[in-house]
């Protein structure tokens, strides 16, 4: 099958990559572009463990393919931690509020939640339960996702707080 | 919320002589789990994160009829598209008789189902392997199925369970039957009395729907040959690296210490992962033909349709009550599906029968139970694999209770088991009940939910509004961390190293259950460290032999290797630093890995680094003629099960013009001994009772009358999101376990406790029109049906 030039940036880095047009972005991410955070529980776009940011849109990656996101930014859970690898503030509050057990639904959900609060700084708890609901978990009943999403949401007010007060 | 917690009282203290207590400055605590920061940053490794050099791809072709004969296999074209490597069909699997049975299952005797890792020449359910082709990528492998000419004839399949008794149609034709696994426990006389001319005689069916594990990552392999060393090397998603690695071992006729079984990260399992599954097995045997390590990643769809099924049951349970509604016998009629290729989970109605009693004061009872083959997927072990004795059991006490006219809550404080009355014995299998609160959790449970005033509020809504809420409460015991087979054994190595951080090595699988903290909680604990100084090295072959992680018995039996390993090497720090310090051994004591002379504050320390070089660096120093190293390995036998209980209860309500049942709170009082971490229990508490929610209202796995799976993506096989899930309180009572710590398991209950006690809430709410109901699934539909026999 022909292959096509691709490129786009992924978590800051500049990636370039020969493949066949069928390929799914999941696939390149997690073979090309070693972005393995991009987890594939159901291929068919529901249980969203594959979500990545693409130019700010929170997307399935499994619905898409890489061609289609030729040229553009990507964001996948190892994009969220911060540069000295310490955990990001929805990261640090899954951890906090045991919204993890297996963690293979995880990174999706940490990038779905990532985007939902950028949109939805202060939601209330049914904005939450309706918000991550997109995301499926199997191990945890979702009662510690939720408080983490909680969680993260009043740390991240406390960041931005504090960044206005310098 | 501030949430009850009851901790031992002094009689509960009496009764676990064997526990000791600790300082807990890390058991008992919320301890943050060591696993977190590489799963939230996306860095865990999972098995399809596994790349080997020259690795190739598999795929299988499987069957798309539920009972019928190949009449046609042909590969050629499938062979001969670019990058396929090869194409493989039953002729080329050549392996031992019973080499993929269970290991626990091997004394009940050989398979219970003919071993076709791929089909023969017929197949028995849609999903059935028929060929593997292995190419140069999955994209490849998948392209190559599509040109592989099959046809099959379709016979007429066996899929009810009830229809498969009859032997019209047979699934297996070399058995001749479909009914395996018959337990007969027949009504004595006096039983017979009892069900025949007591005050009540109730009896009822209940179903229980088809629920599947669907852990989150699906089922994976990657196998590589080495012909050079003779060696396989297997890393795959599973819950237990050393019957994984015995069984690979028995697959291909070689020495178990050339098989090394690794894996880092699992993404869940739930009982899906025990075992050496048909299609690892398939994988495992290829590899040494295809002589390039071999990936195999199961699909969803293969993975909901195929990978395992369970919870098929139905069970016909007549109880008989004196005029003081006191339940004196109790008999049950279970028939469980099998599927075609059941493995290590199927056969649990036996369990069910003999667990009938549950915590109540039933003297009598009796069961018969048998499963069946049918032409569906097979059945294994899914969390609380006989949890159906709860089921039949709660639901019973509650359609009972409505029998007589008597408050739900009233008859089961009427008839559970107190803490006077233990220990208990049981009249069947003479199993002793000990050191467990199901009335202390009913009582508790009761307080939280505040029973009185919703029985109120419930009937003002109702004659006010027309509205229907329920509540519903499920009570139950659960024998956890199994004393059987090698279920009852676990090792651990405990080693310290040159520079006094731990090492520990344990034969588990963990995935999900916070192995790598609690387990670290447990070493720190008992050797003075900080349990950021503990490292759990888990999940590989190269451990002290385990028994899998599943079963709830990390806490209890895992703990207790680990504990007694720990011990070993604390005592012999306290030799070394006795020599150093030149005190006496017994006059020491360890915290925060300074050795120190108890009561002397400012006296002379040593450091467990000191002590460690010492041992390892600089070996003159220690005491003459002591063992170089500080290290031991330990093992912990369970000489008997422990109890853990809990009461379950929710408040719901039902929309009668959807159909739709929405919760109110759903409370948990649990008794799991002494926890190691609250934070882990709650997780484990909340996980199960969601899968238990969704088995009874929203997943229900199905077929059409061909044998056609229904359900097989997550658009039609619906897990709960986050807007359907309750928010979960949690009650907690700790009585200790008589094993050492105090532990129990626990990780099963809540998918135990959950089905009942949201269906009875269900029924409760239907109650209030007159409508009784029976069986699971209660999805919309079947709710406006039963809503629609009212009229």
């Amino acid at each position: 099958m022909s292959e096509v030039t691709i490129r786009m940036n992924v978590n800051g880095t500049a990636r370039r990559g020969r493949i066949e047009p069928r390929k799914t972005l999941a696939d390149f991410l997690r073979e090309d572009c070693v972005a393995t955070s991009v987890h594939l529980a159901c291929e068919h776009g529901v249980c969203g463990a594959c979500t990545v940011i693409v130019d700010g849109v929170a997307s399935r990656s499994c619905l898409m393919f890489a061609v289609q996101a030729d040229g553009a930014s990507i964001t996948t859970a190892e994009g969220l931690a911060n540069p000295d690898g310490s955990l990001g503030i929805v990261q640090d509050a899954f951890r906090q509020c045991h919204g993890l057990q297996c963690g293979f639904c995880t990174p999706g959900f940490v990038v779905s939640v990532t985007a939902f609060l950028q949109e939805n700084p202060d939601p209330s708890l049914e904005e939450i339960r309706e918000g991550i609901s997109g995301n499926l978990c199997r191990c945890t009943g979702y009662q510690g996702i939720i408080k983490a999403v909680q969680h993260a949401a009043a740390a991240g007010r406390t960041a931005v707080t504090s960044t206005e007060g310098n | 919320m501030a949430q009850p917690h009851v901790s031992m009282s002094d009689k509960h203290r009496e009764r676990a002589p064997m526990f000791e207590g600790t300082a807990a400055r890390f058991v008992g605590q919320k301890v943050l789990r060591k696993e977190d920061p590489r799963l939230v940053t996306g860095h865990g490794q999972y098995v399809d994160d596994v790349v080997l050099p020259g690795m190739v791809h598999a795929t299988f072709l499987r069957s798309n009829v539920a009972k019928g004969r190949i009449t046609k296999l042909d590969t050629s074209a499938a062979l001969g598209l670019d990058g396929v490597i090869a194409v493989y069909t039953h002729e080329d699997l050549h392996f031992p008789a019973n080499a993929i049975v269970p290991t626990m299952m091997m004394a009940m005797g050989g398979p219970v189902c003919p071993e076709n890792l791929l089909a023969k020449d017929d197949v028995r359910f849609v999903g059935d392997c028929i060929a593997v082709v292995v190419a140069e990528s999955r994209y490849i492998a998948e392209d190559a199925l599509e040109l592989i000419d099959l046809e099959i004839v379709a016979e007429t399949p066996v899929v009810d369970i009830e229809d498969a008794l009859t032997d019209t149609h047979i699934v297996h034709k070399e058995l001749g039957t479909n009914i395996i696994g018959t337990v007969d426990i027949p009504r004595d006389p006096h039983i017979e009395g009892l069900l025949t001319e007591s005050a009540h005689v109730i009896t009822a069916t209940f179903n229980q729907a088809r629920q599947t594990n669907a852990p989150m990552e699906t089922k994976g392999i990657v196998a590589s040959w080495d012909r050079f060393r003779g060696e396989l090397v297997v890393h795959m998603s599973n819950q237990n690296p050393h019957e994984i690695r015995r069984r690979a071992a028995d697959l291909l006729a070689i020495d178990e210490s050339k098989v090394h079984v690794s894996q880092q990260d699992v993404g869940g399992g739930f009982g899906q992962k025990m075992f050496m599954p048909r299609e690892e097995a398939v994988i495992v045997l290829l590899a040494r033909e295809v002589g390039r390590p071999l990936k195999w990643i199961e699909d969803r769809r293969e993975n909901l349709m195929a990978s395992n099924h369970a919870r098929r049951d139905r069970g016909t349970v007549t109880f008989a009550l004196d005029a003081d509604a006191n339940i004196v016998a109790g008999y049950v009629d279970i028939n469980e599906d099998a599927g075609a290729y059941p493995f290590g989970g199927a056969g649990t109605g036996a369990m069910a029968g003999m667990l009938l009693q549950g915590p109540y004061k039933l003297q009598r009872t009796a069961f018969k139970s048998y499963a069946v083959f049918t032409n569906t997927c097979g059945r294994a072990a899914y969390r609380g694999p006989w949890q159906f004795e709860s089921v039949i059991r709660e639901q019973m006490v509650e359609h009972v209770a409505r029998r007589i006219g008597m408050d739900p809550v009233e008859l089961r404080r009427r008839n559970v088991i107190q803490w006077e009355d233990l220990p208990w014995t049981t009249p069947l299998q003479a199993m002793v009940y000990d050191n467990m609160s199901p009335a202390e959790t009913l009582d508790q449970a009761v307080e939280m939910i505040g029973y009185e005033a919703f029985r109120a509020e419930q009937k003002r809504a109702f004659e006010e509004e027309g509205r229907l809420l329920g509540i519903g409460f499920s009570l139950y015991i659960e024998p956890s961390a199994q004393n059987m087979g090698p279920l009852a054994t676990e090792g651990a190595t405990v080693q310290i190293s040159g520079t006094g951080k731990v090492d520990v090595f344990m034969g588990t699988g963990s995935h999900g259950q916070s192995i790598e903290t609690t387990m670290a909680q447990i070493v720190a604990e008992e050797l003075g460290v900080h349990v950021d100084d503990v490292e759990v090295h888990q999940g590989d072959s190269n451990t002290p032999f385990g028994g899998g992680t599943g079963g709830s018995r990390t806490a209890s039996i895992v703990s207790g290797a680990g504990r007694a390993a720990a011990i070993q090497v604390r005592q012999k720090v306290f030799q070394i630093a006795a020599h150093l310090l030149e005190a006496n051994p017994d006059d020491l004591e360890i915290d925060s890995s300074v050795v120190s002379v108890k009561g002397t504050p400012a006296g002379k320390t040593v450091t467990l680094a000191q002590v460690a070089h010492t041992a390892l660096y600089a070996t003159e120093g220690l005491p003459p003629g002591m063992e170089t190293g500080l290290e031991a390995t330990a093992r912990h036998r369970q000489e008997a099960v422990t109890w853990s209980n809990a009461c379950h209860v929710c408040t719901v309500e039902v929309n009668a013009n959807t159909g739709a049942v929405s919760f109110a709170r759903y409370i948990v009082s649990e008794d799991c001994g002494l926890m190691i971490n609250p934070m882990v229990v709650e997780g484990q508490v909340a996980g199960g009772v969601v899968q238990g929610i969704a088995g009874v209202l929203y997943e229900d796995f199905r077929y059409d009358a061909d044998g056609n799976p229904l359900t097989t993506t997550f658009m039609d096989y619906l897990l709960p999101t986050a807007a359907e899930v309750p928010i979960i309180e949690h009650g907690h009572i700790e009585t200790p376990s008589n094993t050492p710590g105090g532990y129990k398991g626990m990780g099963e209950g809540g998918a135990i406790g959950a089905p009942p006690c949201v269906f009875n809430a269900v029924a409760d709410a239907l109650w209030l029109r007159g409508i009784e109901v029976f069986d699971h699934p209660l999805g919309p539909n079947e709710i406006l049906n039963a809503l629609a026999t009212a009229h």
